[in-house]
């Protein structure tokens, strides 16, 4: 009688952990993925995401029809505001345009992104007491840049108000003028000290992703892979137990996917410039829970696949509302109500809410308690649905 | 095991959906005796060995290997049996030696035995050169032979081989051929071999079963399956025709008397027929359409002949259907399909 008892399991599923991975390191094009697709991720998600402040070059026309009240065009000042605030933030490219259907003509050819039309009568309402009207033309095409059009105009008002006030009041002999137009400052503070960039935001995430998925999809595809070569039945006229393949398999795809969040991690603090708050251990700790809740996932879609490409489409159609619902790439508390449902179910979210939590804010096990017993229950109850599945498909 | 069978199959039957692979096969294996399963691609001898080596589940029916069940005792099957299957068990980008060392491990071997074992495996196909050399490397025929290795790790009783020289260019069949032979000698293994290749049944078998459609159809010695053409009134002839037509063709096919027509190239006819007339017949019906005898001889029957008697000579097997025949000279075509070579 052959030994089944769980050290035998084990040592077979680390010899065939051993196998995988010597496979995977003599796989020069495969590492070199390895290393160059969290990059990619990073690089791109962390660079192309409009966060504040980072919208830069709009081109924009500028038209105009301000005739003057009295020989005095209030137009001016406007523009030169605009200018000045414009030197200092880059935001637009302002072109000047003859007329508004010029304006609009230029925008349908792709030519300009915006217009900002000052209409005949502006200086007349300023100076007559009234108020002054700008009218922003946008491309309702893009609705971002639109947005983006009127808050930097917006800004451009707000900074324009805020001088033409405080010179009125300056004959009150205010201590502070700023404070007589604008008595209300808002002043943001962090739980921790410095100011985190939408990398700090995204690290932790695609870390949880990276790792989860290498489980998910790795397995699947290492398995119906060696199916598909035929080198499967190999090991299954062995006689192992099957539970030892399912485990080798695992224990090389998660080790795998432990290296590649390794390397997310480094070029997050070394190029990105993340701060890691929390205890590192944790962060690991966090990483292998991931790996756990996501296996039983894992085998129940190997069961279901026949060969590689089939898997492959799988995973991906799993992969994708995952990436965008789990709270990866953006927040949840951005998404609609029945958007932010379904984020709940998934165990990406509270992998990269618990990561975040540690590595952003620093917290210790207790204050992301929550996260991890959903972690663990999800995992169990995917293991236990995902193991007799397993074990019907591999006696078929 | 008394009996002397190591392998006793009851009533195998393995069903696909509504596709029925096996069709209710009986059949027993003697101990040191090489078994051969011969038959077209798509017969069910892939199947039926699968389910002998306790990868795949009979839908119905019981299976035995050295008196364990295949199903209930999976196990201690599989610690008696090796298997070389069509598809090779081997990685690539493992060295000739951490293949065979990953194998051995799964057998719980002890690792210097394990060690030694290697050792002479590689050196009995003369691999020790290339031991440390990724498989990935070889030509197709030294990884055939690694693959054959791989499979004696744990000293089989039992040796089952998939369609073992699919593939290979001739010499290596040869050498594939003269290594099965020698363990089956020197080690006593008993040997299972599925091919469609009628040179390896021929040459190696003990005994033929012909699988046809999940069927056994027939099961005896290269020798007595051959008597069953040349004990009856059937005869192999060889036909050479200078001036060889497909109108030709079809006249002789159309024949009673002719049971298989298939075309060698293109002057030569290889037929299968019976009855004291078909010289007569054969002869008037060339002569009618001005065709030109210049060779006309009756052979020994082999076993390709004895396939294409027993089988029938519509076109019905699944191996048609997946492979179009191809059209041309040295193409075989007429009643009976090149379904096997």
């Amino acid at each position: 009688m052959i030994d089944m008892t769980a050290q035998t399991i084990l040592q077979h599923s680390f010899r065939i952990a051993k196998k995988d991975l010597t496979e995977l390191f003599r796989n020069r094009l495969g590492l070199v993925l390895l290393i160059v697709m969290p990059l990619f991720m990073m690089v791109m998600v962390g660079f192309i995401y409009p966060s504040n402040g980072t919208i830069s070059n709009l081109q924009v026309g500028l038209v105009n029809e301000n005739s003057g009240y009295n020989s005095v065009f209030a137009s001016q000042s406007f523009i030169t505001g605009l200018n000045q605030i414009n030197n200092q933030t880059h935001m637009l490219v302002i072109t000047n345009v003859n007329s508004t259907a010029e304006l609009k003509d230029m925008v349908q050819r792709g030519q300009l992104e915006g217009g900002i039309v000052i209409p005949s009568n502006f200086s007349q309402s300023i100076l007559s007491g009234e108020q002054g009207t700008i009218i922003i033309v946008s491309d309702e095409s893009n609705p971002q840049i639109s947005a983006t059009i009127q808050a930097a105009l917006s800004g451009v008002f707000n900074a324009m108000g805020q001088q033409l006030a405080i010179h009125n009041v300056l004959p009150l002999n205010a201590t502070n003028p700023l404070a007589v137009v604008q008595p209300y400052s808002i002043q943001t503070q962090g739980v921790v000290s410095g100011h985190p960039s939408y990398f700090d935001f995204i690290a932790p995430g695609i870390m949880a992703m990276t790792v989860m998925m290498s489980v998910m999809t790795g397995l699947p595809v290492a398995i119906s892979q060696e199916k598909e070569i035929g080198t499967m039945d190999g090991m299954m006229v062995a006689p192992i137990n099957r539970l030892s393949i399912l485990l080798g398999k695992t224990i090389a795809q998660t080790a795998r996917g432990l290296i590649q969040g390794c390397i997310i991690l480094a070029l997050a603090i070394g190029i990105f410039g993340v701060a890691i708050q929390g205890s590192i251990l944790l962060v690991f700790a966090l990483l292998l829970l991931g790996v756990f809740s996501f296996v039983g996932l894992g085998i129940v879609v190997t069961s279901f696949t026949k060969d590689q490409e089939t898997a492959q489409m799988l995973m991906m159609t799993l992969m994708f509302p995952m990436m965008f619902l789990g709270g990866v790439f953006f927040p949840i508390q951005q998404m609609p109500w029945y958007m932010q449902d379904i984020s709940k179910i998934l165990p990406l979210t509270y992998a990269s809410d618990a990561l975040r939590k540690v590595m952003v804010l620093g917290s210790g096990i207790s204050q992301i308690s929550t996260d991890l017993i959903i972690l663990i229950v999800f995992g169990v109850v995917m293991i236990a649905i995902a193991l007799p599945v397993f074990k019907r498909m591999m006696t078929r | 095991m008394d009996n002397g069978n190591i392998i006793e199959v009851k009533n195998l039957t393995k069903m696909f959906g509504k596709f029925t692979a096996v069709d209710d096969i009986s059949f027993d294996v003697k101990k040191g005796e090489i078994f051969g399963l011969l038959g077209p691609n798509g017969a069910g001898k892939s199947t039926t060995l699968r389910m002998l080596s306790t990868l795949s589940r009979p839908t119905k029916g019981t299976a035995t290997v050295g008196g364990y069940d295949t199903v209930k005792n999976d196990t201690e099957v599989r610690k008696l049996i090796g298997i070389v299957s069509e598809k090779m068990i081997i990685y690539n980008r493992l060295t000739a030696r951490e293949n065979l060392w990953f194998f051995g491990s799964l057998f719980n071997i002890p690792k210097d035995t394990l060690t030694k074992r290697i050792d002479e495996l590689l050196e009995l196909v003369q691999l020790t050169k290339w031991k440390n050399a990724q498989v990935g490397t070889f030509s197709t025929g030294m990884r055939q032979r690694m693959n054959v290795v791989r499979a004696l790790l744990n000293m089989p009783q039992v040796l089952f081989l998939d369609e073992p020289t699919l593939g290979l260019d001739p010499q290596s069949s040869v050498e594939i051929r003269d290594f099965i032979k020698k363990l089956n000698q020197e080690q006593g293994t008993t040997v299972i071999i599925t091919t469609h290749m009628m040179v390896d049944a021929d040459l190696l078998c003990d005994r033929i079963a012909i699988v046809d459609h999940g069927k056994i159809i027939a099961l005896d010695t290269s020798t007595n399956l051959k008597k069953i053409i040349s004990g009856g009134d059937t005869m192999i002839i060889k036909l050479e025709i200078a001036n060889l037509t497909p109108d030709l063709i079809a006249s002789v096919k159309a024949l009673k008397c002719a049971d298989a027509v298939t075309q060698e190239n293109s002057t030569r006819l290889h037929l299968i027929v019976h009855g004291e007339e078909a010289f007569d017949n054969i002869i008037d019906a060339v002569r009618e359409k001005n065709g030109k005898i210049t060779t006309m001889e009756n052979l020994q029957p082999s076993l390709e002949d004895v396939f294409l008697h027993i089988t029938g000579h519509e076109v019905r097997d699944s191996a048609d259907q997946k492979i179009p025949m191809q059209q041309g000279p040295g193409r075989r075509f007429g009643g009976a399909p090149r379904r096997v070579r």
